[in-house]
């Protein structure tokens, strides 16, 4: 395992050969195929970028790189070849030997991935003690200088933290220093950015870039995003229900990509909608102050007017503020001082104090809808409490509307009786759309309702939502902080940070600079099509 | 918008509630038909007691502590009373006390530690801290002492045990209560402006029920040791009525003769709790979701 100097590691060599790979999973009490039959390629210092949908089965592509397939899986043909050896050859024991020491993974929640009872350093050096590489102070030393050149603050110190007490970009450059320490040959990052907010995913994709071409490491990068793949990888091959689809070198890919399917994901982004002024105010905040407990304030002298029927999409990343404010609005959350006003009338603070009437007229769509839909309660039951609980239909006519509301959804009626669990992730956005739909309410709160979608279904909820206003002229509060769904569905912007509005007004308006200096950087941090981008970015913010 | 159709037969899916419970008992493992089977049995002695039973409850005959014959099956106890006919009401007795007892501590300790999950706040601190004041004090000792001041009748018996024992039942209850009332879909029913009845019974009780049901298997058969145990010490169900626990006391003398009639009942209670725990295993294991790794 030792010995890998640096002749061994010139660019050009082959370094990875997967081929004709099948992985089967186990569910419903039998096997399906997740891959089936994909070739693979990898030279030395070579990135490869893994796209596709979710369950196009590319996390599990990156695992079998490893030799390795999840619990439920198993690998079922083809040929793994490792710098020579065939992984699936090997023993259990002689492949453990490889992973960690020459192929290392990074996946795509650190949080989860960090031991929370060790410090940084000692999970750092862990694998290179283990295999025996290093001396412990060797590789503490290592590990501070890997740090340094993933720009961590204070290199020196900050082995020595607990993972709760450094932010998620942070964390997430440990753990592909942890990856990086035993220097492997490849390392397969799995989604490593989906997590992070935009303004930290440029420091962190920066950061693995420069190592990654620094120490010559060829790998493997999963993601769902089109713009970050553009800029990690040398290659890219797009997956689709375990298949290729296509693969190319990234200018090549992005030029002209060659497939249907292809050209659908590359058109993804570009959903817009023309702007609307606002000509009647539902909603109107003024100067509303909110803190959890007596401690630091969440929301500072917050003013915001909601337009009737229009969108007003609220951004900022994590932190700023965007849900609290959600919160205030429903009544979770009373506010310390500040007003807030409903189709004229004053709204009480606490739920409580609030009519139903007017519980009915403010419905709340989330982010995760696998915890906003009772894993249960069937679809049928899911829709039919609201429209009983305000509306008191029941029998025939209850029956008619959750038909018509399921229609409105675009689903079909043959999914009433399923449960959360036998629904995919835009399937259960939906039913959570009809829930709130079913109340007929005025303003409906969309916190991140598309963050943990993948594209082409994002575009298809956005879609069906911006459908539904036209028809049915409710106003959306749009919480979120990516830029492409604010461009593709807002009329007016609230831009957030640290709990207070830092720019506000007509999408136009703020879209166009001059930014204030907060949004430039938001905006600027949002990942271009462009495999230039972030070079260009790196270098103007340097200057 | 095209205008909307309804379907004119929703075709559905979903196998009927009758039908999946035959597919599960199909695929259960054979411990756990063993445990149902003998469960059964149980239940269908205890509730035909009156019609399979030789003799009356509390027939008394010349002879005690006959041993096994023709006329006497397993023998009769110290009083001459015929043990199969006391064994068989005895399964009634005990199983039915048991029963109401669990229903009751549940009863009582899921919706207080529900409503404790739901609120937090004061009413969570009063109750825990009076549950944990409970708890301090042995359960036995605190049920002898209740006991000996309210009088042994089936009905003190059956709530001193079962209030005794909600408190695990409301820790339990509260904790994975907690889990559960800070998901989304408890917010959205607050939001939408549900009352504590429907959160509770509607929301939060179904998503619990798997930890519930598995802990109400193990309660009911430490009820059924606590009332042998409190029978045996002679405080439980008062005679003539037979129950196995004081079956087990009278005639303990019995086993120095090398006679095991009085080790029967004893043999009957721990059947039961090994084939209820069979069950609850079961039960734990189709619901938890863990898969077998194949």
């Amino acid at each position: 395992m030792k010995g890998s100097g640096p002749g061994s590691r010139e660019k050009g060599k082959d370094l990875l050969q997967i081929r004709n790979l099948h992985v089967e999973g186990f569910s419903d009490e039998r096997w399906h195929p997740i891959v089936r039959g994909v070739d693979l390629a990898l030279k030395r210092g070579e990135v490869l970028g893994l796209i596709g949908e979710s369950g196009a089965g590319k996390s599990t592509i990156g695992l079998a790189a490893m030799g390795y397939a999840k619990p439920g899986c198993r690998i079922t043909q083809g040929s793994i070849l490792f710098d020579g050896t065939d992984l699936l050859a090997l023993s259990e024991t002689g492949r453990r030997r490889l992973r960690g020491s020459r192929i290392a993974y990074v996946a795509q929640s650190a949080a989860a991935s960090f031991n929370p009872a060790h410090r940084l350093l000692d999970q750092t050096v862990e694998t290179v003690v283990a295999h025996g590489i290093a001396s412990r102070e060797k590789a503490n030393r290592s590990a501070v200088d890997l740090y340094r050149r993933l720009q961590l603050p204070d290199p020196e110190t900050i082995g020595f933290r607990y993972p709760h007490q450094v932010s998620g970009g942070q964390l997430q450059r440990a753990m592909t220093a942890m990856a990086m320490a035993c220097r492997p040959d490849l390392i397969v990052f799995d989604e490593p950015t989906t997590a992070l907010d935009v303004t930290t995913q440029v420091e962190v994709l920066a950061s693995i870039r420069n190592i990654v071409e620094e120490f010559n490491t060829a790998a493997i990068y999963v993601t769902h995003d089109l713009a970050v793949v553009a800029q990690m990888a040398d290659r890219i091959m797009v997956l689709r229900h375990g298949l290729t689809v296509e693969e190319a070198e990234t200018r090549q890919m992005l030029a002209s990509p060659s497939q249907e399917y292809t050209k659908t994901l590359w058109a993804v982004r570009k959903l817009a909608k023309p702007e609307v002024p606002a000509d009647d105010y539902l909603l109107t905040i003024d100067n509303v102050t909110a803190a959890y407990g007596r401690a630091v304030k969440v929301l500072q002298d917050v003013s915001i007017k909601v337009p009737r029927g229009r969108t007003v999409a609220v951004v900022g990343e994590s932190g700023s503020g965007k849900s609290t404010l959600a919160r205030v609005i429903t009544g979770l959350l009373p506010p310390l001082s500040g007003s807030i006003s409903f189709a004229g009338q004053a709204l009480s603070k606490t739920l409580k104090a609030r009519p139903k009437e007017i519980l009915r007229r403010i419905q709340m769509i989330y982010q995760m809808p696998d915890n906003a839909l009772n894993p249960r309660q069937t679809v049928e039951e899911v829709i039919a409490r609201p429209l009983e609980f305000y509306i008191g239909l029941k029998g025939a006519q209850r029956d008619r509307r959750i038909g018509e509301l399921m229609h409105m959804v675009e689903m079909s009626e043959t999914y009433l009786d399923r449960l959360p669990a036998e629904l995919s992730g835009g399937q259960k956005q939906r039913v959570c759309i009809a829930r709130a739909l079913a109340a007929d309410p005025e303003l409906i709160i969309c916190d991140e309702i598309t963050s943990a979608l993948d594209q082409i279904v994002q575009e298809e909820i956005l879609k069906l939502l911006m459908r539904l206003q036209r028809e049915l002229g409710m106003s959306y509060i749009f919480i979120t902080h990516d830029i492409a769904t604010v461009r593709a569905i807002a009329d007016e912007i609230v831009v957030m940070h640290q709990g207070k509005i830092v720019e506000q007004g007509l999408k136009s308006e703020v879209l166009t600079p001059p930014h204030a200096p907060y949004t430039e950087r938001l905006l600027s941090s949002v990942p271009e099509m462009d495999p230039d981008w972030l070079t260009r970015l790196l270098a103007s913010r340097r200057m | 918008m095209t205008s909307y159709e309804p379907m004119a037969q929703v075709h559905r899916l979903r196998r009927s509630r009758a039908t999946r419970a035959k597919t599960a008992l199909k695929k259960a493992p054979f411990s756990a038909w063993f445990g149902i089977l003998v469960i059964l049995g149980y239940v269908i002695v205890a509730v035909f007691a009156h019609w399979i039973a030789p003799f009356g409850e509390t027939q008394v005959f010349s002879e005690a502590f006959a041993p096994w014959s023709q006329q006497f099956k397993l023998g009769t106890d110290q009083l001459g009373r015929d043990m199969l006919t006391r064994l068989i009401y005895g399964a009634r007795n005990t199983i039915g006390i048991a029963v109401a007892t669990t229903l009751l501590s549940f009863a009582v300790g899921v919706s207080l530690g529900l409503l404790a999950a739901l609120y937090r706040g004061w009413l969570d601190q009063i109750l825990s801290r009076a549950v944990d004041v409970l708890m301090s004090i042995p359960s036995l000792i605190f049920a002898l002492v209740l006991l000996s001041i309210f009088g042994s009748s089936i009905t003190s018996l059956i709530i001193i045990i079962a209030l005794l024992d909600s408190t695990r039942v409301f820790r339990l209850a509260r904790a994975v209560g907690l889990n559960v009332a800070v998901m989304e879909y408890v917010e959205v029913a607050r939001l939408r402006g549900e009352g504590p009845k429907w959160i509770i019974a509607k929301e939060i009780l179904p998503n619990v029920m798997p930890p519930l049901v598995a802990e109400f298997g193990l309660r009911f058969c430490f009820v059924f040791l606590t009332i042998a145990a409190l029978s045996f010490l002679g405080v439980g169900i008062q005679p003539p009525t037979a129950d196995w626990g004081s079956m087990v006391r009278e005639n303990a003398t019995l086993i120095t003769y090398g006679d095991v009639t009085p080790l029967l009942p004893a043999g009957a209670i721990a059947l039961l709790t090994v084939s209820v725990n069979f069950v609850v295993d079961w039960f734990l294991h189709a619901t938890s979701g863990l898969r077998d790794e194949r």
